[in-house]
């Protein structure tokens, strides 16, 4: 990668301005898991050089890593979406006890509206949570600057930071100046120290330790320059953070504004004093009221915030407008016309496809995980009937089995199973399961992108590395009944899932087909499939296997162009009327 | 408050919609003090409805348009037009891609809607219909209809031509530089003919 010149002003999107941040801090060491909104912070992180960046097999783990690095005295940084950090929870909630001798700082990147996610969690109770400082910036150019300052705190009072930023920060591009790379030249190195760094053992005294520091913060933040007062008009004064800022800017471009960088611990006398310098003020924050019940707690009485303004939802300058002003957005035109929906669909030449039709004949309850093949719930195929979080679906599996359920299968991604399904299929092993698990193995992480994992056999820097051996770990793990099945090959697939749910153990199967997408995966067909219209019957067979590339309408027809020629189309038809093009 | 330029550009993925975003916000970026561009989508997929966002002017907060004060929408496909047609500010611009891609559907089947100019005509919109997929295949590589899309929309913004050109070659890939400078400057000639007819209509 080129880099950009400093003082050049360029455009950029948040995740890429806070790798430029991480190169600049002279960060030694990045770490993470792929997951939307925070995927790109690590794969731009990998495009420098200076920058070793690695993906870890799960949340959890990239912060164990990471941790390590910091504590032998060097900046690491550990990136995640929202609900990775709950992963990587229980490494989160005890390094502060210790604190970090090398900066260390964690990503969380929430996302408001679910537009890519299971749940709504405002991460900023994680700050208070585990008494960790938190630093949220609010466009690109803060993105890249903040993650300095984030570094600079946490060296500061050797404590991990939580640097929170949200979709709309992270995917947003703005301009940004860049700055050179400073090598981060701390002396600092690890010192064995047993009564500090052996936690369990010297609990009691590291907890009170761990309450004097965050008193500490707590007295630094009162002057910390970055929480800064703009000066304004009027009688309504304004307290907010992160892209709420950008809204409020918008909404109240005259107010006085008081814009939070760091927000926890909040600067108690500073918030005290400016509500005391205003009629009313207004705390403007997407989710959760975290600095609003803070503020009130202390007994501040003028204050307005989720009594008018939404708990859930990504805000706009539409939603403070309503929440104010009383004034309604412009609704959109499908009450006066019907405005078809463009619902998502697994994509033409998908695998998954093949495992989830041999799944639906075979009736069965089907316990589902967190990926692109979650779309498989929906109709027409509707073969998957639960999905929480990463690695549930063995575990789930196995529970639906022991309360009852005859036929259950999980099905989990392969990326997906290396995060959080090893554990569980150990499980149901050591307690006796019968559970069949199907990991649909299509050589990538899918839905986040398209990310290396460790069986694809490459690095998140694209280099070679050994390939994790699937069939071997499953075997490993004791599963003696293992099927590595064709999904667009039906009978095949079919009768592979007879047989394992027949079979009185625990049995996996290995779907063997790439994504469309995966990088350098070849094998895949290329011709397309055309419907002889003199054979068809209409009888719609081929539009229920939910193939985007086969055309809704009374007369199915295929879309040449984004067909792969899987087949499973010509498979579903019973009068030969599909066939691939030019024999048909 | 200073003047900002409220644009969006909607379609179905696959169709070049975040391409062209980043060339205009590249383009913008080069002319004025302050550019923010972003997407709202739900779960990223081929065929799934795109709309991105972009602002720009002396001084931009938010990266999301308000409802009701685009200046241009810039429809990749038709339907799209009316999916986010509720952005544009009351007679605001719409250049509508004349191609429509019907939507994958789950449940009952439904025709393609019918009547969606007249839809937007009657709302009070000013449109243009832009031949971007037709005049893209003429000149011998249909994915170059978004190139032809931001030609016609350059006649509309105070964009330098040089800016334009010097984002392009920088953006598109030597190999396919010629057919999409040829494609752009089609657009410009498209977006120069229509704002004429119009100024005669008017």
């Amino acid at each position: 990668m080129t880099l950009p010149s400093p003082g050049q002003r360029i455009l950029m999107a948040g995740n890429n301005a806070i790798a430029q941040g991480a190169y600049e801090a002279g960060v030694y060491f990045a770490s993470g898991y792929p997951g939307t909104p925070s995927t790109e912070v690590l794969e731009i992180i990998s495009q420098y050089s200076d920058i070793r960046a690695q993906w870890g097999a799960n949340e959890k783990v990239a912060f164990d890593e990471a941790m390590g690095v910091a504590m032998s005295g060097k900046r690491a940084l550990c990136s995640m979406k929202y609900v990775g950090l709950n992963v990587a929870a229980d490494s989160f909630m005890v390094f502060p006890f210790a604190g970090t001798v090398g900066g260390f700082v964690v990503i969380s990147a929430d996302d408001p509206g679910m537009y890519s996610s299971q749940n709504e969690q405002d991460n900023r109770y994680f700050a208070r949570l585990a008494q960790v400082p938190m630093i949220e910036p609010s466009d690109p150019q803060e993105a890249k600057d903040y993650l300095k300052l984030a570094f600079e705190l946490s060296e500061q009072f050797s404590t991990p930071v939580l640097y929170r930023t949200s979709m709309r920060v992270s995917h947003s591009k703005g301009m940004v100046t860049v700055g050179e790379r400073t090598e981060s030249v701390s002396d600092k190195k690890f010192v064995k120290d047993v009564p500090n760094w052996v936690v369990p053992i010297f609990a009691k005294s590291l907890r009170a330790k761990l309450d004097a520091k965050i008193a500490r913060i707590t007295e630094f933040v009162e002057s910390y320059p970055y929480n800064r007062i703009e000066d304004g008009s009027g009688k309504i004064g304004i307290i907010t953070s992160g892209a709420s800022y950008t809204y409020a800017k918008e909404i109240f471009p005259d107010a006085p504004v008081f814009k939070l960088a760091l927000t926890y611990p909040l600067p108690k006398q500073k918030i005290l004093d400016f509500c005391a310098q205003h009629e009313q003020v207004y705390v403007i924050e997407e989710l959760e009221p975290f600095m609003e019940e803070q503020i009130r707690a202390w007994g501040v009485g003028n204050i307005v915030g989720k009594d008018r303004l939404p708990r859930t939802g990504e805000f706009s300058a539409d939603v403070l407008a309503k929440a104010f002003f009383e004034e309604e957005p412009v609704t959109d035109f499908a009450g006066e016309f019907d405005i078809i929906a463009r619902p998502p669909q697994l994509c033409p030449g998908c695998p998954h496809r093949g495992a989830y039709l041999a799944l639906k004949k075979a009736g069965v309850l089907v316990t589902g995980d967190i990926g692109c093949y979650t779309l498989g719930a929906l109709p027409p195929l509707g073969a998957m009937h639960t999905s929480f979080c990463m690695g549930a679906s063995i575990g789930n599996a196995f529970g639906f089995e022991i309360g009852g359920t005859e036929k259950v299968a999980a099905v989990i991604g392969d990326s997906t199973f290396i995060h959080g399904g090893i554990p569980p299929l150990i499980d149901v092993v050591y307690n006796g399961g019968n559970t069949t698990t199907l990991i649909l193995d299509n050589r990538t992480t899918g839905m986040t992108g398209h990310q290396e994992h460790p069986a694809t056999g490459l690095t998140l820097k694209g280099q070679e590395a050994p390939r994790l051996d699937l069939v071997g770990l499953v075997k490993a793990i004791g599963v003696e009944h293992v099927q590595v099945a064709d999904p667009f090959n039906q009978k095949e697939m079919y009768a592979s899932v007879k047989e394992a749910l027949d079979h009185n153990g625990p049995s996996v199967i290995i779907t063997n087909r790439p994504c469309i997408f995966a990088r350098g995966e070849k094998t895949r067909p290329k011709t397309p499939y055309v419907i002889n219209e003199d054979k068809c019957t209409q009888c719609g067979a081929c539009q229920r296997i939910g193939c985007p590339g086969v055309l809704p309408g009374e007369q199915p027809r295929i879309d040449e162009v984004t067909c792969t020629g899987c087949s499973l189309c010509a498979q579903a038809c019973k009068f030969d009327a599909i066939g691939l093009k030019g024999d048909a | 408050m200073s003047q900002v330029t409220n644009i969006l550009l909607c379609g179905v993925g696959g169709q070049g919609v975040l391409l062209a975003s980043e060339v205009l916000a590249l383009v913008a970026a080069e002319e004025k003090a302050e550019v923010k561009q972003t997407e709202v989508h739900g779960v990223a997929q081929r065929g799934g409805s795109v709309v991105s966002h972009l602002r720009f002017g002396d001084k931009v907060y938010s990266p999301t348009v308000r409802t009701g004060t685009g200046d241009i929408l810039v429809a990749f496909e038709r339907l799209e037009a009316v999916r986010y047609g509720h952005y544009v500010k009351p007679g605001g611009l719409m250049l509508i891609n004349d191609v429509e891609v019907m939507p994958g559907q789950i449940g009952d089947y439904k025709p393609y809607p019918s009547g969606i100019i007249e839809f937007l005509g009657n709302k009070g919109f000013a449109l243009q219909s832009i031949p971007a997929t037709a005049k893209a295949k003429e000149l011998g590589n249909p994915r170059v209809s978004s190139l032809i899309i931001l030609g016609a929309l350059s006649a509309h913004l105070d964009l330098s031509a040089k800016a334009w050109e010097a984002v392009i070659k920088r953006r598109i890939p030597a190999k396919l530089l010629d057919v999409n400078l040829k494609a752009f400057q089609a657009g410009v000639e498209i977006g120069k003919s229509m704002a004429q007819a119009a100024a005669a209509g008017a």
